[in-house]
């Protein structure tokens, strides 16, 4: 350990009198995974702002009715480059980026598996973020065509045509997307294989931190589903370019196809953006709670079987489409059983609580935030299961409040956890406690103000994507409420990005391990040296950190 | 467990080549197969120009040629294991040779399709689907040939040795997939479709 200190001292007087310059070559021309997992979140959170003004320029628009803030054309491209930027762009990158940082920090290993690979892919997921954003700029040209794109998150299919999408908009869309998913497929293979072939001696399966089993299922999540989209999404492109009818209605293709195709891909990407979130709260939740994680083995169970039922679910987000009693019962059955494992952790998690010394830091607060607004989001989302329930409120604003709470009071507020959990090992300093609880507060009740109105509006029948209202449909009082949501919510980032930016000028020192924790990346000074380990560590239980601090009453007597 | 196990993980058969060697084809395996689904769909749904009854023949020559390509492939890399660089080197260039000639009917299949019957990738539902399957495979075959072209160039130059031939069974694990995927190609394409 005091080896491991004195070397990465060294380091620092020698990075103190390179340039500028030479910092920025080394970012760019970085295989190692840590560099390239700050990277990912970093480059995650800037397209997070992006995607996040994009939502307050609608917000503002829908604040009062009859408002002319915004025209329906920019309308269209706004809740389009809103949902396309904070699915690929920063939910992905995110994930991905947590995963690199800490996977080999976590089992014990000096690096991924393909450190090459791994920079390949980030630069194809950023290169990929800036293609889509190009189109802002580029795909300006034919008379009446659009600048960004503007069919929807999903681009169903026929106004993806030729005829309905005019210009190079649409093709932006495809051609950003498909590039950040090579990105994320190389992602996705580093870590399985990492996880697999990678671990250090003693740590088994049975031993794998919780965050590396569900990394595990969401990479192989990752690999199915995201070829799947490329696959349609190259159908398109033959459509566009050459002339191929796969989703073209007039010469016998079926519209409907491409929302199989884009489902098939699209709700295993929401588990894909999802079990990250149980990835950060089972290694979150323990450590603030001074207790083992509830059920080990069951977390994996559910996690693996979240992962298979994920395959068969898809065609929920289609029973509008009209596909027959058969497979609407199928779906709605299959989507019901999700509730189970889902069910489990949430009760492992509240057991881990139970009767813990529980403290309440603020990578805890946001975890605790994220059960209650993760299991309303399950709720809304096996109420949307019914078909009959969706028919009456698909597309409306319901939906839109229930996949906003999974991925923002589910994934953000976890992200937010995870921020301020691992920040201090990624840079050595810690985070300020009080801005970061001035963050949770601000962001908790924006959040509630935004998106728990938003189900009042769905019920009272207000479409999504629709770019204004009368003021007589009675859905002003709400909408202004939620659009005054999103200024908290603001002041809540802003708070956090205060936090990260007071962190490095007060330059409090973290210390190898701030949190009393027990997995191995505590093991290390913080931020790692850049070989991660000097010795390779060796693992007897799930908690080597624990048995190091405790030889008197080790983990693996009991294990 | 009262006594914790420690084993080294290393020099386990699952190493790190063959994971995320594995993991590509899983992934390649879902593109193909999307593909595969759009063909079984638009099957018999083309309302005019050339039906595959009426066009295609079953490629005897070319499944031939590549199924026969694995079991040269795989005796390049058992031969390379065992130091006798010489039947390595012709058995792969036999592979190189069986794949290229896969490519080459492949090419005077689509000749004729194209120049005899008149079938585009725009002509009907058929076109698209077939030429984006097919396509797409034979497209697999040529990134393979480029990759066993290579390893054969750099095992003449002596650069690939014995030592080697596990990453070369990598990539000709890379190739028994192609070949799989085609047997899938055929079934669905050749049997099924017409």
């Amino acid at each position: 350990m005091a080896a491991s200190e004195g070397l990465s001292a060294l380091n620092v007087d020698e990075t103190q009198s390179r340039s500028w310059l030479d910092h920025m070559h080394d970012w760019v021309t970085t295989v190692d995974h840590k560099k390239l997992g700050i990277l990912y979140i970093g480059s995650g959170l800037l397209f997070f702002v992006l995607g996040g003004l994009e939502a307050s320029l609608m917000r503002a628009q829908l604040a009062v009715p009859a408002n002319d803030l915004i025209d329906p054309k920019e309308f269209n491209r706004l809740f389009t480059m809103h949902g396309t930027t904070m699915v690929f762009l920063v939910g992905m990158p995110i994930v991905t980026g947590f995963g690199n940082y800490l996977i080999p920090l976590l089992i014990g290993a000096r690096d991924m598996a393909f450190p090459r690979l791994n920079a390949w892919g980030f630069w194809m997921f950023f290169f990929g973020g800036l293609v889509l954003y190009l189109s802002y700029f580029a795909s300006m040209g034919l008379y009446g065509a659009g600048t960004a794109p503007d069919v929807g998150w999903f681009a169903y299919s026929p106004l993806t045509g030729r005829a309905f999408s005019r210009g190079n908009a649409t093709d932006y869309w495809i051609l950003g997307i498909l590039l950040s998913g090579f990105g994320s497929m190389s992602g996705a293979i580093n870590m399985v294989t990492t996880s697999i072939t990678m671990r250090c001696p003693g740590m088994t399966m049975r031993r794998l931190p919780l965050f590396v089993w569900m990394m595990l299922v969401v990479s192989f999540l990752m690999l199915l589903a995201l070829p799947v989209l490329t696959a349609a999404q190259v159908m398109l492109l033959f459509d566009r370019f050459l002339g191929a009818h796969f989703f073209d209605t007039q010469a016998g293709g079926d519209a409907v196809l491409w929302q199989h195709f884009f489902w098939f891909f699209g709700h295993p990407e929401v588990y894909i953006l999802i079990i990250p979130g149980f990835a950060y709260a089972s290694e979150i939740i323990p450590v603030f709670s001074r207790k083992v994680i509830f059920g080990y083995v069951t977390m994996v169970a559910a996690s693996i079987s979240i992962g298979l039922v994920a395959l068969g679910v898809w065609a929920h987000h289609m029973f509008t489409v009209g596909m027959g009693r058969g497979l609407n019962i199928w779906f709605a059955l299959i989507t019901m059983v999700v509730g189970i494992p889902t069910g489990i952790k949430i009760f492992n998690w509240i057991a881990t609580m139970y009767g813990g010394k529980i403290r309440f830091k603020v990578p805890m607060l946001f975890s605790i935030a994220f059960i209650g607004q993760f299991l309303i989001a399950g709720l809304t989302g096996i109420m949307l299961s019914g078909a009959p329930f969706d028919w009456q409120l698909s597309d409306s604003y319901f939906v839109v409040a229930h996949f906003h709470y999974v991925l923002i009071g589910g994934l953000l507020f976890t992200v937010f956890g995870a921020c301020y959990f691992w920040f201090p090992k990624m840079f050595g300093w810690m985070m300020s406690e009080v801005i970061g609880r001035w963050h949770f507060v601000l962001f908790f009740i924006g959040f509630h103000l935004t998106f728990t109105t938003m189900h009042i509006q769905g019920l009272l029948g207000m479409p999504r994507r629709i770019y204004t209202y009368e003021p007589d449909r009675g859905w002003a009082i709400w909408n202004a409420i939620t659009s005054a949501g999103v200024a908290l919510q603001g002041l809540g980032i802003l708070c956090f990005f205060l936090a990260i930016f007071m962190a490095f000028k007060q330059k409090k020192p973290a210390g190898p391990d701030p949190w009393d924790a027990w997995t191995l990346e505590w093991t290390t000074s913080s931020p790692p040296p850049e070989y991660n380990f000097l010795t390779l560590p060796v693992v007897r239980s799930r908690r080597p950190l624990w048995d190091e601090k405790h030889p008197e009453d080790p983990d693996w007597k009991h294990e | 467990m009262s006594e914790a196990v420690i084993q080294p993980m290393e020099g386990s058969r699952w190493n790190r080549g063959r994971v995320g060697m594995a993991c590509l084809i899983f992934g390649e395996s879902m593109f193909f197969s999307i593909f595969v689904v759009a063909y079984l769909f638009y099957v018999g749904k083309s309302d005019h120009g050339p039906q595959p009854a009426q066009v295609l023949e079953f490629p005897y020559l070319a499944t031939a040629c590549l199924l026969s390509s694995s079991i040269t492939a795989g005796y390049a890399v058992r031969s390379l294991g065992r130091f006798e660089y010489l039947r390595s080197i012709l058995s792969l260039a036999l592979t190189i040779l069986l794949g290229a000639s896969f490519i080459a009917f492949t090419g005077i299949e689509w000749y004729g399709l194209i120049y005899e019957h008149g079938l585009t990738l725009g002509t009907n539902l058929f076109g698209t689907t077939f030429y984006s399957l097919v396509g797409f495979h034979a497209a697999h075959v040529i990134i393979g040939l480029l990759m066993l072209s290579l390893i054969w160039v750099l095992l003449l130059l002596k650069h690939v040795k014995a030592e080697h031939a596990e990453r070369f069974e990598l990539v000709t694990w890379y190739w028994h997939f192609v070949d799989a995927v085609w047997i899938v190609v055929f079934t669905v394409v050749y049997i099924i479709g017409v």
